[in-house]
């Protein structure tokens, strides 16, 4: 393409296929303890 | 930059395709050329529309989604995987915005009994259903004043995980002052992560962070936070500090951790109401986005020189990170997290101790207040109003409940400026990526 770079194409809707073992870490568990990012915790499901 | 909200895919774009996604696919593609007719050649729009189109046809651009009525979601076991004990109801230092009420959460300084500890872990082994991995949050107050009842809960859980067919991961979360060589090679022999509060610059912690004496606690932290940080090898571990209206130039606390030598850092707004003198309001919120923007100039350059550091809240894996599944459920207080008091009472998390409205259990008892917790459970994404049209909504998952809950009385209403700021905190992380991608 000309005009667009894609730099991921990671569907969220694949993600879905395999997900919700609910195996990964508890999110406000890791660094955080007063605010709330998700999308920066690691899938244990690869 | 275009983010496709529903599919998580990132795109670069020139002007020209920024220009035509206003009004291009809600308009076609005859009427879209002829609004920008002037401004772009016919045949350039149309190639644009043509790429566009591809996406779309990929699911890349526009995508729909209906991750509500998935299997996977729809079918999910919402059990007890993650406790944060409160080991200790004392704390050895005094900081000015401690939620905890200076460690004694509004109520008597108390420790937990290693009773009350294990009857913990045997709560969280039997509502834990079939989920393998746990975690076990020793938290305070500060942890070291019990350590002797740490050491002992831990032995019980790695005993009975064993027998469960469980792992449990056990974390600390520190001030720091009591560590010592002993206690250091404990924690780095049985603590999956730890968690070191240091605010950052001395004068800057030490103005929040202080002694009973009422001295500032940076000498005193330093050299063991980073001897910790060593000994872990720079890795499973987190200096985490808070940042409030008196440091609005946040960005240099961080940078000067970084400075220091630590790799993994995590920085984070005060949560506080506006009667707080060090409360960050709405007024503040461009200069936080500028130091936001700042430090990740800052992330991106110093990669480049091999100087990198993680900042907790930019870190966001664009190929491989929680599924949208996790996504949607964000933090899991009062559903998969709770908190346990001393006395063995349970709390939707750590931030709820204390408001006895919110009592949902007792670990001695074995109890669980099942309405409560699927309240809890239920405050996804798609019960979130403000939430619903937020392009944010699949990295930060709703925020916290907490937060919502004490600055709008209902925790399905997100706290407008801790919003903001994860907004922006999000578009950096995305901005960081995409130009180390580019410039791969």
């Amino acid at each position: 393409m000309k005009h667009i770079k894609t730099l991921t194409g990671a569907n969220l809707a694949n993600s879905a296929v395999k997900g919700g073992c609910g195996e990964c870490q508890t999110s406000c568990q890791s660094a955080c303890k007063t605010s709330c990012t998700v999308a920066n915790q690691q899938c244990e499901n690869k | 930059m275009v983010l496709d909200v529903n599919s998580g895919a990132v795109h670069t774009v020139d002007q020209l395709v920024y220009d035509v996604l206003d009004f291009y696919p809600e308009k076609d593609k005859h009427q879209t050329a002829s609004l920008l007719q002037g401004k772009y050649k016919s045949e350039e729009i149309m190639e644009v529309i043509g790429e566009i189109d591809q996406l779309i046809g990929q699911g890349l651009l526009y995508s729909k989604e209906k991750y509500l009525e998935h299997e996977a979601f729809k079918n999910k076991e919402t059990v007890v995987k993650a406790l944060c004990l409160h080991i200790a109801h004392d704390c050895n230092i005094r900081c000015r915005y401690c939620f905890a009420s200076q460690g004694d959460f509004k109520g008597e300084r108390t420790m937990m009994s290693a009773d009350v500890g294990k009857k913990a872990i045997d709560f969280l082994l039997n509502k834990s259903g079939n989920r393998r991995n746990l975690e076990v949050d020793f938290f305070g107050g500060e942890p070291l004043m019990n350590f002797d009842v740490v050491k002992e809960i831990v032995a019980y859980g790695r005993e009975k995980e064993k027998e469960y067919g469980k792992n449990i991961r056990f974390t600390m979360t520190t001030n720091g002052v009591a560590l010592n060589d002993d206690n250091m090679k404990y924690i780095n022999e049985n603590m999956h992560n730890v968690v070191l509060s240091i605010d950052g610059r001395k004068e800057i912690n030490d103005y929040m962070r202080y002694t009973v004496n009422g001295e500032g606690t940076y000498d005193v932290i330093l050299p063991k936070l980073f001897k910790m940080a060593e000994l872990r090898n720079h890795e499973n571990y987190y200096v985490r500090g808070t940042f409030t209206k008196h440091n609005l130039d946040f960005a240099e606390d961080v940078l000067h951790l970084a400075d220091l030598g630590f790799k993994q850092i995590s920085v984070e707004p005060v949560v506080a109401t506006d009667e707080h003198d060090y409360a960050i309001k709405e007024e503040d919120l461009q200069i936080v986005a500028r130091q936001y923007e700042y430090l990740a100039e800052q992330c991106i350059s110093r990669k480049k020189e091999g100087k990198e550091f993680n900042f907790f809240h930019f870190m966001i894996d664009l190929n491989q990170g929680p599924c949208v599944i996790k996504r949607l459920l964000g933090c899991g207080a009062g559903a998969e997290y709770l908190a346990v008091t001393p006395e063995g009472e349970l709390y939707p998390c750590h931030q709820f101790v204390g408001n006895d409205k919110f009592k949902l259990g007792s670990v001695i008892e074995g109890s669980l207040d099942m309405s409560m917790h699927n309240e809890f459970a239920n405050a996804h994404v798609y019960n979130k109003e403000s939430c619903n049209e937020c392009w944010a909504k699949f990295y930060c998952s709703g925020g916290c409940h907490a937060n919502a809950y004490n600055f709008n009385n209902n925790i399905y209403e997100p706290y407008k400026i801790g919003c903001e700021m994860e907004k922006k905190r999000i578009e950096c992380a995305l901005m960081i990526q995409a130009k180390l991608m580019e410039e791969e």
